[in-house]
């Protein structure tokens, strides 16, 4: 971990630039998507950049009540979403920053964003925001147990809880379908919803007051602070998206440093983005929001098939 | 010589006691009690603090003082085990000192010179209990604990409630007393030398090895609060002073866990796997019990004092993990496991006296406890609102902060452990990690309650207008304990050479050991390929990238801000009622977790003028354990009240036959 090579520290710095760049992109893919399948037109590829330069342009609103806290959580949350991007490998598994926090303490990143966030939205008493926290909230504790086993299954398969190596060590093995993967993926999916604010647990789409839970903590923000929210929200769902990819679809990563092989692996990521993008899309379009008390029924679901796959695990694979 | 930690050790006890004494000098003096003798108390407890620390590298002394009966001598001894939590004593208790030195006032309670004394005496005593070399020396001061945190519990003795809590505490303390002196009965092995040097040689068939532990752990237990002993827990901890609760919670329970070690680790010398297990078994139980009754609590301090459950219950796993790995003789994963036992406990005693003492602030700018009658304190007490920020996000478990470190390692044991030579073990191991994580997440969902609901948001009274900040000695008592919680946080491998000293001796390795390699910014406990986290860089990358984006947003955008009244989707009559109240935030883990709760709920119907709600919540243990222990015990009392005639011919007659028998006997 020490004798940082010049050329991983292009690798990283690229790779986290590539996050923070293509992420509106994707979820602006999402939405094009979801409109395509619905019949519509869509907003077009661009508009969440669209939608982002005219938020950074406006003036911010702050309600009265403000505390220094709800202004500065917007820039934590995205500080904390730049740190999971960057140690979720993405183009390579030579990743300088990796060794800085393993699979847990990427779990631990995420939960520290979410409850910032809550905390923010709690800061004005608004009865939104403090509905929004405690739904948000509920729907983490439930969730963050649930990602945690799926990534200790696959630390468990590759003997280690660092999130670089374990991808190291699925993409060179040879193709072979390991049972408590299989488990993990389907549960990693089911909270992959969870987190990112998707239907069947929330509607991103909607300011519908009863069914809203991320909409419902920041709506009291504007101007330059919704937008850096919305960019970290496009953020995680690129997170998720590449650990999704990492972990059950690594084929095709550079495992060096070296500029050549990432250039290599960029187009197998946007495609595999790209497919990833669709197939949410049609989750999306095929399901039908739950009422809030389902979701605790839905999540302890994705909990149980991460605790299975670890017992799969250790009965047939160890 | 005369420089030795454990003298040292011994005087500050002793120095301690006189503080104590000093205080019924002039017991209504609250300048001489609070702005003289606390103050005093905290530099003592600093110094014990650096003694400790100077003492936990040294080899272990030992003295024996003639105190006590004439033929009985108390024996005193210093090793690494005790240095650690000497250490985690002094820290605390110099941060709750100062903190006192600010808090406390003239009340209706015990005068503030008595409270000194018993306050003294309880920290007195804490430090001989660490220090005692035999059983009867133990006994004693552990005693002397109780009952001095007994009088401390109830200083509020004109309340009936506190009275009930403070009885409550000291029956349990006693029943586990009862079970720690059979303990060490067991432990000398028939020698009839109690002291803890005998212990360790005695030599001890697996049955009656197995009997002790089961006994320590029901002893000590009971003082840690594991469920289902913890009854006294709820009760005990929001009926004292604030600097009393965090007292109680971050170092007396920490006692009952170095208890356990000495007993498992010192005075044992063999370990059975299953005991481990039984241990894993119940501390799950009580992460998890105390996890999801602190998500439904209304009083602030009970909250807490359910969190103390969950904390105690990690700390409890950690200790079973460590059973059974040193009776496999897996000793690394052993020093891994270990290690996050100790540092947990470390990380508790920090965070939950930093977050007591915060609600002692709250309490006496607002004297209000209920979750429900309070809210926007970051407005009206920036300095304790911040602090208790630190203090939240530690103990939810998150990164950079301390709690994480420990629940890091805790489930770094647990993601390491299959290669356990029993199958069944090893699949039981991914159902007790997700059991922990569960834990883990839902101290988060209570952290952002208890904070949300206390500190931010509209005021729900109109008297909280008035609330002031925490005064200078409570805001440097603060400071402090939040300091160490960050220091914990970021400096984990440090911190570890420390605990290093202590897990060598106990199960033959160290994690440092373990990992030769480590970098002194890296924290990798197996070895870096497997596993690594870096808090101090991690913090680092948070901040500057947060701080890039700012400056960039600054320098690109303009900084305009206007403020405006809350939006809240463009309803205008908003008031603080709309907020959630503390039931109205818990109400997802009651139905969640509803076969957890005994619950009587009273809704109001739509069509009343006047409509009430109300929403009582208590566990089942009272109704399932509790309660029938009691009816017995009230059947026997009735039956053995028959002997009682009240008529002075019949006792007499009862001394004649009591001397009939003896004599026969004695024939």
């Amino acid at each position: 971990m020490t004798g940082i090579s010049w050329s991983g520290t292009i690798a990283q710095l690229t790779e986290l630039a590539l996050a923070i760049v293509v992420a509106p992109l994707l979820t602006g893919w999402v939405n094009q998507c979801r409109a395509w399948l619905q019949n519509k037109r869509g907003p077009g590829l661009l508009r969440q950049y669209l939608v982002l330069r005219k938020l950074f342009a406006k003036d911010a609103v702050i309600a009265d009540r403000a505390s220094p806290l709800f202004r500065a959580t917007p820039y934590v949350l995205f500080g904390c979403m730049c740190m999971a991007a960057a140690i979720v490998p993405t183009l390579g598994t030579e990743l300088p920053y990796a060794p800085v926090a393993d699979a847990i303490a990427l779990v631990g990143i995420l939960a520290l964003a979410r409850v910032a966030l809550a905390l923010a939205a709690m800061d004005i008493g608004t009865a939104f925001g403090t509905l929004g926290a405690r739904r948000e909230m509920m729907v983490g504790f439930l969730a963050e147990p649930a990602l945690l086993m799926v990534l200790f299954a696959a630390s468990l398969l590759s003997h280690t809880s660092s999130l670089a190596t374990t991808v190291e060590t699925l993409s060179q093995r040879e193709l072979a379908i390991y049972p408590s993967l299989a488990f993990a993926g389907v549960a990693f999916t089911m909270v992959s919803l969870a987190e990112n604010a998707r239907i069947p647990i929330d509607n991103p789409a909607t300011h519908l007051e009863l069914t809203m839970i991320h909409e419902a903590m920041i709506l009291e923000y504007s101007g330059r602070h919704l937008a850096l929210i919305e960019w970290a929200a496009s953020l995680k769902l690129f997170v998720y998206s590449c650990i999704g990819i990492a972990l059950f679809f690594p084929f095709g990563i550079a495992h060096g440093g070296d500029i050549v092989g990432l250039l290599l692996a960029l187009p197998a990521l946007l495609a595999k983005l790209a497919i990833g993008g669709v197939v949410l899309a049609l989750i999306e379009i095929l399901s039908a929001k739950m009422r809030i008390f389902r979701a605790p029924e839905f999540l302890g679901t994705a909990f149980m098939l991460a605790v299975l796959a670890l017992l799969i695990h250790a009965l047939l694979e160890s | 010589m005369s420089a030795a930690p454990l003298h040292l050790a011994l005087s500050i006890a002793a120095l301690w006691l006189l503080l104590g004494a000093l205080g019924i000098v002039a017991p209504h003096n609250v300048r001489w009690v609070a702005r003289v003798l606390f103050p005093l108390g905290a530099v003592v407890g600093l110094a014990l603090a650096g003694v400790a620390l100077v003492a936990v590298a040294q080899p272990p002394e030992a003295i024996v003082l003639p105190l006590g009966l004439p033929d009985l001598p108390f024996h005193f001894r210093l090793d690494a085990l005790s240095a650690f939590f000497l250490a985690l004593l002094g820290i605390v208790a110099a941060g709750v000192s100062t903190f006192a030195a600010g808090y406390i006032r003239p009340g209706a309670g015990t005068p503030p010179g008595l409270q000194c004394l018993w306050y003294h005496l309880f920290l007195a005593c804490m430090t001989l209990v660490l220090l005692a070399d035999d059983a009867y020396a133990f006994m004693v001061v552990w005693e002397t604990m109780a009952v001095s945190s007994f009088f401390l519990v109830t200083s509020e003795h004109r309340n009936p409630e506190i009275r009930h809590a403070g009885y409550l505490y000291l029956l349990i303390a006693h029943i586990g007393a009862l079970a720690i002196l059979l303990c060490f009965g067991v432990l000398q092995g028939g020698t009839g030398d109690y002291t803890f040097a005998a212990m360790r040689s005695a030599p001890l068939s697996p049955f009656w090895a197995t009997v002790a532990f089961l006994l320590a752990l029901a002893g000590f237990g009971a003082k840690a609060g594991i469920v289902p002993l913890h009854v006294w827990l709820p009760e005990a901890h929001p009926a004292a002073p604030s600097p009393v609760s965090a007292l109680l919670s971050a170092v007396m329970l920490k006692t009952a866990i170095y208890g356990l070690l000495r007993v498992t680790f010192d005075l044992l010398d063999t370990q059975v796997w299953w005991w481990g297990v039984l241990a894993l078994a119940i501390g799950l139980v009580t992460a998890l019990f105390g996890a999801v009754f602190s998500a439904v609590q209304s009083d602030m301090k009970r909250l807490l004092a359910y969190s103390s459950i969950e904390n105690i219950g990690f700390v409890v796993v950690g200790f079973g993990l460590t059973v059974t790995f040193a009776a496999y003789g897996m000793a690394a994963l052993a020093a891994l496991a270990l290690t996050a036992t100790l540092y947990h406990s470390l990380n508790h005693a920090c965070f939950k006296s930093l977050l007591f003492l915060a609600t002692g602030s709250v309490l006496h700018a607002t004297k209000e406890r209920g979750l429900g009658k309070l809210g926007g304190l970051i407005h009206r007490m920036p300095w304790v609102a911040w602090l208790a920020l630190v203090g939240a996000i530690a103990i939810a478990g998150l990164p950079p902060l301390n709690g994480f470190v420990s629940e890091w390692l805790l489930l770094q044991a647990f993601l390491f452990t299959p290669g356990l030579p029993d199958t069944y073990l090893n699949m039981l191991i991914p159902v007790a990690a997700a059991a922990i994580a569960l834990a883990a997440a839902l101290s988060g969902y209570v952290m952002v309650k208890f904070y949300g609901v206390i500190f931010l948001g509209q005021p729900r009274e109109e008297k909280l207008a008035e609330a002031h900040d925490a005064g200078l000695w409570e805001r440097v008592g603060l400071v402090w304990l939040a300091a160490a919680c960050v220091l914990l946080g970021i400096l984990p491998v440090q911190v570890i050479r420390i605990i290093d000293f202590v897990t060598g001796p106990l199960v033959g390795q160290t994690l440092s050991e373990a990992t030769a390699a480590s970098h002194w910014l890296f924290l990798a406990p197996i070895n870096p390929e497997r596993a690594s986290y870096s808090p101090m860089l991690l913090l680092a990358g948070i901040a500057v990238v947060t701080l890039i984006v700012w400056c960039v947003v600054r320098r690109l955008y303009h900084g305009r801000v206007r403020r405006a009244p809350a939006w809240d989707c463009g309803y205008p009559l908003l008031n603080p009622r709309m907020q959630d109240t503390a039931e109205g935030f818990g109400q997802p883990v009651r139905q969640i977790f509803e076969p957890f709760f005994r619950m009587e709920r009273e809704l109001p119907t739509p069509f009343d003028t006047a409509p009430r709600y109300r929403v009582k919540v208590e566990d089942h243990i009272w109704h399932w354990l509790y309660g029938p222990i009691a009816r017995i015990v009230d059947r026997l009392t009735a039956t053995v009240a028959l002997l009682q005639r009240g008529r002075i011919s019949v006792y007499l007659m009862y001394s004649f036959g009591t001397l009939l028998l003896l004599l026969f006997l004695a024939r």
